[in-house]
C-alpha cells in the first residue's frame, strides 16, 4: 500500500514533510504498530531548470516523421526551437520545457543538439521525466492561463513530499485505506484523528436503480445511488496527483473520485452510466454455469455458480461482483447520469472467483480481505461531495436503495476480555484501567466494570472476533518493545534423541572416511528411476513446477548418480559422495512409507571399498546384517551386490552399480554403493560394549591357509574358523587371497592369521594344536581343506 | 708392578677411543675387563708381591684402572649412540612440501553445517529436537494451524499435493509440507507439556528457483509450551538465541505481523553491531485454536513459537550470492565448506 504524506496528513498531523526526523519517526511508528515501512521515498522534488512555455507553432519536416518541430514561447520575448518525439500537444498549450544546462532526474544533462543540422533548444517533458507518476504517454499538458517562463514545480504546486511503501499484513484490511492507517497511528501517537464523515443529503427529485438481491449470502449489502449533472472532464489537479503518486493513472473526474474514495475509505465502488443500464435497475446473482461476460480489461470470462455476478435489470451480467466490471456500462465522455454502486460482498466468494480467474484487481484485493459494510453511507456521500468540485450541477437523486441480505455481518460485535488473561500472554502488569486508553482509540471500546470487561469490535476489523485478537491489540498499541525479555525456566533438559545423535555419529564417520554430503533434488523426472533400474510404484505431485520433477523419490541413488555424472563433465572423478534424506515410497496408510535413507556412492571404486564402508558404520553404530549375496538388488551388479538383511526386513544394499545403469546415466566410472534404510539403522537402540578383560599374557600367531571353492562366502569361513578355534582367538585376520590353476577353477586359497591369547596363562604347544585341529574341522565342514 | 698397571691401563684406555663402532665397544669391554683381559691377570699376579704394602698400594691400582677403563667404555658407548642416531636422523631428511596429496576429509553439506550449528544453540538453551514427515496431511499442515479450508492465508503458501490417498480418504489432501510446522502439532499430540521443541527440516513450495528462492529448502520452527508462558518469554528467547548464535554484540526486537498460528504475531529482527536491521523470521504466541488442535487446553497451557530459514543461515555466513548453488552437488562448491 502507497502511502502519500501529504494525504495522510488530511487525518490528522502526523509529521512535516520536509522535517526529516518527524518523518523518520512517523515511519518507526508505522513499522511499531504492524504496518511496516517497506520503502520510504521523497517525492515532490522538482527538477531545476524546467520552465513552463507556450507552444506557438508545430511544423512537421518532411524528413522526419517519427518527430516534430516545435517553436515555444518561454515568456522571455525570444522564440527557442525544440525538436519533440510526441504529439499530443496542440498550438496554445503550456508545456514543461528543460533548458540548457538542466540535470534530468535520469542523469541526463540537456546539452544543444540537433536532427538534420537543426538544433534543439530545450526538451519538452513528459510527466515521468520530472518524477511525476509514471505516465509517459505525452508532454505534460499545464493547466490553461499558467504564466510563462516559471519553474514548472511552482506553476503545478509541486510540494516536497513523502511516499511510504507500507507491507500490509493479511489481518488488517482497514489498512488498504488511508483513514485505516490514520486511525491506528494518530491513536499510537495520540493525535487527534480527523475522519471525513460527510452525510448523505439528496437535492434531487425521487430517482431509484432497483436492486434485486438474489444471493444476498454472498452479497450482505448493495445500495445504488442515481447521480445527474455529470459533465466528464478531468479531475481536479490535486486529486490527480494524489492518485499519480501512489501509481494509479488519472482517467476522468467520475472515474479518479471513485478510486479516491476507495483509496480513502478501503470501499470499492462502482459508477455505471445509467443509460446503459437495461431497465435501469440491478439484480444481484449467482452465474449460470458457463455464463460469459467481457470485462473491463477487454477479456472475454467464463463463469460457473460459485461466481457472484451483477446484471441490469434485464438479467444481463454487467459485472462480477467485487471483482471488475463489465465493459458494456462503462462510463464514456456522453455519460451525464450515472448509478453508484457501493456494495460488500462475501470475501470467499471474492477470493474465489478472483483466484479461479486469475484476475485480480484493487477491488478484489479489498473485498477479498474484507471491507466494512458500515462505512458505505460515508462512502456515497463522499463520492458525490467529491465529485460536485468538477461537475458544480450534481444532482444527487433521493430514492438510494439499500438492499441488505444475509450475508451482512452483525453492526455490533464484542468479545469477553479479562484483564489477567492479557497479563498472562502479554507478561504485562497492566489493569483493567489502563485498557480505554490503549484500545477506544482505535474503535475497540471499552465498556463495563472490574478485571472483566466487553470490548465492542469495529465492523471495519472483520479479522477480529476473541478475546486473543483483543489482547494482540492490546499488544500493538501498549508497544511489543516495552514488553520486555524473560527467558522461560524449561524443566525439560536441552538434548539429541538417541536417533538424532547416531545421525550425528553416522555423518561424522563418513565425512572422516573422506565421503561429502551431497542435497540432490528429491524430485525426479517420470522416467528417472526406471533408469536406475528401480522400477516400482511411486507418488507423483499432481501440481508440478515442471514435469521433470514431478516424482517424489523412492531411492536417494539417482540423484548421487546424477551428481557423479554433473561432476564427471566437469573434469571432477573419483567423487566419493553420501546423502542422508527422505525417500518417499507410496503406502496404504494416512501418509505415504516415508522413511530416512543413506546412500553412499563412491565413483571409481569397487564393491569391496562399500563394504568397508558398510563394516565401518556396523562396527561404529554396533549394528550387524547378513550380506546376502545370493539376492542381487535391482539396479546394482548382479555379481558384486548383496542385499544386506538384518531380522526380516532387508536393511540395506552394498556392492557396485549395474554397468547399465552407469550407462544410462552417463556415468564413466565404476561406482560402488551402499544404501541403508536409517530407520532401522538409526531406530535401534546401541548396546553400550560390555568390558573385556585385556589380557597381559604372552600371545601366539598361527597361519592356516584354507583351499576353497568361490561360491562359499569367505565371511562363512570366517565364521566357522571362529567357532572351531574356541576362545583362545583373539583376532583373526585374512592376509592374503590366492587363485591359481594349481587349485583349479573357481577356487581359491584364503590365508588367515589367527592370534591366540589366554586370560590367564601362557599357552602350550598342546593349546597351539587343539586350536588348529578345531579349525581345520570346522573348516572342512564347508569343504574347506588346509593347503599344504 | 705398579707401572705395568699404568701401561696396560694407558693401553686400554687407547683402545677404547679408538674403538670406532658400538660392537668394538662391546668386544673391547669384554677383552679388557673379562677374566682373560690384561687387568685381571694382573690382579692375580698381587699375591706374588712381597709386602702388604705392595700388595695394598698394587690392588688398589688394578682397581682403580678397572674403573676408569669401564667408565671409559661407557662413556664410548654413549658417545657412538648419539653420533648413530644424529646419523640416522640427518640421513632420514625429506622435504615435507614434497607431500601435497589431497586432503581426503569429506565436508558437510553448508546446509547441515548451518542445522547443526543451530541444534545445537538451541539445545544449550533447554531445547529438545523433534522431527515429522516431510510428506503431510491437509489437516497437520493448514487445519491445525488454525487455517481452515478456504483460509485465504492458504493460498500465500503454494503448496506442492501429492496423489496418495489414505486408503478410504479423500484425494487432494496430502501434501509436501510448507513450513515445519506441523511438527508443532505432531509434538502437542505425542507428549505432555512442558515442550520445549526446535524442528528443523525440508519443506517445500511451489516457487520457481532464483537467486533467493528454492522450491525445496529448509526451516527451523521452535515451540515452548508450558503453564504462563509469555509474550515476554519470546521476545527474551529470541534475544538470548540471536546473542548464542550471531554474537554477544547482536540484539534483537519483535514488530507486528500476522500468521494465521499464533497471535499476537511478530516478524523478529536482529540488529547487527553497526546499527543496521535484518529481518529473520516469524513468531508469535501459539492460537487458542492451536492448542485445541493440539489436544491442550488455552486456559492452563500457553506458548509461543517462531521460525525461520536455515539455509539463509548459510547462505549469510558464506556470502553465497545464489542459493542454487547449495544444490548443485558441483564437488568445487561442497568442497570449499
Amino acid at each position: 500500500m502507497k502511502i502519500l504524506l501529504s494525504w495522510l496528513n488530511e487525518y490528522g498531523d502526523f509529521a512535516d514533510p520536509t522535517n526529516a526526523v518527524a518523518v523518520q519517526r512517523l515511519a518507526d511508528v508505522m513499522t511499531g504498530l504492524g504496518l511496516e515501512v517497506g520503502n520510504l521515498e521523497f517525492v515532490g522534488d522538482t527538477v531545476e531548470g524546467v520552465i513552463t512555455a507556450r507552444i506557438n507553432r508545430l511544423v512537421q519536416h518532411p524528413d522526419a516523421a517519427k518527430v516534430q518541430r516545435v517553436y515555444v514561447d518561454a515568456g522571455d520575448g525570444h522564440e527557442r526551437h525544440v525538436w519533440c518525439g510526441a504529439f499530443n500537444m496542440a498550438e496554445g498549450d503550456v508545456v514543461p520545457l528543460a533548458t540548457f544546462g538542466t540535470v534530468m532526474p535520469n542523469g541526463m544533462t540537456i546539452e544543444r543538439r540537433g536532427i538534420l543540422g537543426i538544433d534543439s533548444e530545450g526538451m519538452l517533458c513528459a510527466p515521468d521525466e520530472l518524477g511525476l507518476g509514471s505516465d509517459h504517454s505525452g508532454i505534460l499538458i499545464m493547466p490553461e492561463g499558467t504564466p510563462l517562463g516559471i519553474p514548472y514545480g511552482e506553476a503545478l504546486g509541486v510540494q516536497p513530499d513523502i511516499l511510504f511503501d507500507l507491507d500490509v499484513t493479511r489481518n488488517r484490511p482497514d489498512c488498504w485505506g488511508y483513514v485505516g492507517i490514520a486511525r491506528d497511528v494518530a491513536a499510537q501517537m495520540g493525535i487527534e484523528f480527523r475522519q471525513p464523515k460527510p452525510a448523505l443529503a439528496a437535492d434531487g427529485d425521487q430517482r431509484s436503480a432497483p436492486v434485486e438481491l438474489i444471493d444476498g449470502d454472498k452479497c450482505g449489502r448493495f445500495t445504488s445511488l442515481v447521480l445527474s449533472g455529470i459533465e466528464i472532464g478531468p479531475s481536479a489537479d490535486w486529486m490527480q496527483r494524489r492518485l499519480m503518486a501512489g501509481g494509479m493513472r488519472a482517467i476522468s473526474n467520475v472515474v479518479d473520485v471513485s478510486n479516491y474514495v476507495m483509496l480513502e475509505l478501503n470501499q470499492p465502488n462502482h459508477a455505471y452510466d445509467l443509460d446503459t443500464l437495461g431497465g435501469g435497475g440491478f439484480r444481484v446473482r449467482v452465474a449460470t454455469d458457463g455464463e460469459q461476460m467481457q470485462t473491463l480489461d477487454g477479456d472475454s470470462r467464463s463463469f460457473t455458480p460459485t461466481d457472484l455476478l451483477i446484471c441490469d435489470a434485464t438479467d444481463r451480467p454487467i459485472g462480477i461482483g467485487g471483482v471488475m466490471g463489465g465493459l458494456n456500462t462503462e462510463i464514456t465522455e456522453a455519460t451525464t447520469t450515472v448509478v453508484l454502486e457501493i456494495a460488500w460482498f462475501q470475501p470467499l466468494t471474492v477470493l474465489q472467483t478472483s483466484s479461479r480467474l486469475g484476475l485480480r484487481s484493487e477491488a478484489s484485493a479489498r473485498y477479498e480481505r474484507g471491507c466494512d459494510p458500515y462505512i458505505i453511507d460515508t462512502a456515497q456521500a463522499r463520492f458525490a461531495e467529491l465529485l460536485r468540485e468538477t461537475c458544480p450541477n450534481l444532482v444527487v437523486h433521493a430514492g438510494m436503495i439499500d438492499a441488505r441480505g444475509p450475508g451482512l455481518p452483525e453492526p455490533e460485535r464484542s468479545a469477553t476480555v479479562r484483564v489477567m488473561e492479557i497479563n498472562r500472554i502479554l507478561g504485562t502488569q497492566l489493569d483493567a484501567g489502563d485498557l480505554p486508553g490503549l484500545l477506544d482509540p482505535i474503535g475497540f471500546t471499552v465498556t463495563g466494570v472490574g478485571d472483566t470487561r466487553r470490548v465492542a469490535i469495529p465492523s471495519w476489523r472483520p479479522d477480529s472476533e476473541a478475546e486473543i485478537d483483543v489482547i494482540e491489540e492490546v499488544a500493538r498499541h501498549y508497544g511489543y518493545a516495552k514488553l520486555g525479555k524473560t527467558v522461560p525456566k524449561s524443566t525439560v533438559h536441552g538434548a539429541l534423541s538417541v536417533r538424532q545423535q547416531r545421525r550425528r555419529q553416522l555423518r561424522q564417520l563418513l565425512l572422516g572416511l573422506g565421503l561429502s554430503e551431497a542435497m540432490p533434488n528429491p524430485f525426479l523426472a517420470p522416467d528417472t528411476l526406471s533408469k536406475a533400474g528401480l522400477d516400482g510404484p511411486t507418488i507423483r505431485i499432481t501440481n508440478p513446477l515442471i514435469v521433470e520433477e514431478s516424482v517424489l523419490r523412492t531411492s536417494l541413488r539417482p540423484g548421487l548418480l546424477e551428481s557423479i555424472a554433473y561432476n564427471e563433465s566437469h573434469r571432477r572423478t573419483g567423487l566419493k559422495l553420501f546423502e542422508i534424506g527422505h525417500v518417499y515410497p507410496p503406502g496404504n496408510g494416512e501418509l505415504p512409507d516415508e522413511h530416512e535413507a543413506l546412500c553412499v556412492v563412491m565413483a571409481g571404486s569397487q564393491a569391496p571399498a562399500a563394504m568397508a564402508v558398510w563394516r565401518e558404520i556396523a562396527n561404529t553404530l554396533g549394528v550387524g546384517a547378513r550380506v546376502d549375496q545370493g539376492r542381487v538388488p535391482p539396479g546394482l551388479h548382479a555379481t558384486r551386490s548383496a542385499v544386506l538383511q538384518a531380522g526380516k526386513q532387508p536393511s540395506g544394499a552394498v556392492g557396485e552399480v549395474d554397468p547399465g545403469v552407469l550407462h544410462r546415466f552417463g556415468v564413466n566410472e565404476r561406482v560402488a554403493i551402499l544404501e541403508l534404510n536409517l530407520d532401522e539403522v538409526l531406530g535401534r537402540p546401541p548396546k553400550p560394549a560390555a568390558w573385556k578383560p585385556v589380557s597381559r599374557m604372552p600371545s601366539s600367531d598361527l597361519d592356516l591357509a584354507f583351499v576353497m571353492g568361490d561360491d562359499v562366502p569367505a565371511e562363512k569361513l570366517e565364521r566357522a574358523i571362529r567357532q572351531g578355534a574356541g576362545n583362545l582367538l583373539v583376532d583373526l585376520d585374512l592376509f592374503d587371497v590366492f587363485r591359481g590353476a594349481a587349485l583349479g577353477e573357481g577356487r581359491r586359497s584364503l590365508a588367515y592369521r589367527l592370534r591366540l591369547q589366554a586370560a590367564d596363562r601362557n599357552l602350550t604347544d598342546s593349546d597351539i594344536a587343539d586350536v588348529r585341529r578345531g579349525a581345520v574341522v570346522a573348516a572342512a565342514k564347508l569343504g574347506a581343506q588346509l593347503r599344504g | 708392578m705398579i707401572d705395568e698397571i699404568g701401561a696396560a691401563r694407558e693401553t686400554a684406555l687407547t683402545q677404547v677411543a679408538a674403538a670406532d663402532s658400538l660392537e668394538s665397544v662391546t668386544m673391547l669391554g669384554t677383552q679388557l675387563l673379562g677374566k682373560k683381559g690384561p687387568l685381571a691377570q694382573l690382579k692375580t699376579k698381587l699375591g706374588g708381591l712381597s709386602t702388604v704394602d705392595e700388595k695394598k698400594a698394587a690392588g688398589s691400582a688394578v682397581n682403580e684402572a678397572i674403573q676408569v677403563v669401564t667408565a671409559a667404555l661407557e662413556f664410548r658407548n654413549i658417545e657412538l649412540s648419539e653420533a648413530a642416531l644424529a646419523a640416522r636422523v640427518q640421513f632420514e631428511s625429506i622435504d615435507l612440501t614434497e607431500y601435497a596429496d589431497r586432503p581426503t576429509r569429506g565436508h558437510a553439506h553448508v546446509v547441515t553445517q548451518a542445522w547443526e550449528r543451530l541444534e545445537d544453540v538451541f539445545i544449550g538453551l533447554g531445547f529438545q529436537v523433534a522431527e515429522g514427515p516431510e510428506v503431510e496431511t491437509d489437516w497437520h499442515n493448514f487445519e491445525a494451524l488454525n487455517m481452515g479450508e478456504g483460509h485465504p492465508a492458504r493460498g500465500e503458501f503454494d503448496t506442492l499435493f501429492v496423489d496418495h490417498a489414505p486408503a478410504g480418504g479423500q484425494p487432494g489432501r496430502t501434501l509436501l509440507r510448507t513450513h515445519t510446522s506441523p511438527v508443532q502439532i505432531r509434538t502437542m499430540l505425542e507428549q505432555e507439556p512442558p515442550i520445549y521443541i526446535v524442528a528443523p527440516g525440508r519443506v517445500f513450495r511451489r516457487d520457481t528457483p532464483d537467486a533467493t528462492h528454492m522450491p525445496v529448502f529448509h526451516q527451523i520452527e521452535g515451540l515452548v509450551i508450558d503453564r504462563n508462558i509469555t509474550m515476554a518469554d519470546l521476545a527474551g528467547t529470541i534475544e538470548a538465541f540471536t546473542k548464542a548464535f550471531f554474537g554477544a554484540d547482536f540484539s534483537s526486537r519483535l514488530r507486528p505481523s500476522y500468521f494465521p498460528f499464533t497471535e499476537p504475531s511478530a516478524e523478529f529482527d536482529i540488529q547487527r553491531p553497526d546499527g543496521s536491521w535484518l529481518e529473520l523470521g516469524g513468531c508469535g504466541m501459539v492460537h487458542p485454536n492451536v492448542l485445541i488442535a493440539g489436544g491442550l487446553d488455552p486456559e492452563q497451557w500457553s506458548g509461543f513459537a517462531f521460525g525461520f530459514g536455515i539455509d539463509r543461515m548459510a547462505v549469510m555466513r558464506h556470502q553465497v550470492a545464489d542459493i542454487r548453488d547449495m544444490y548443485v552437488n558441483d564437488i568445487r562448491f561442497i568442497e570449499q565448506f
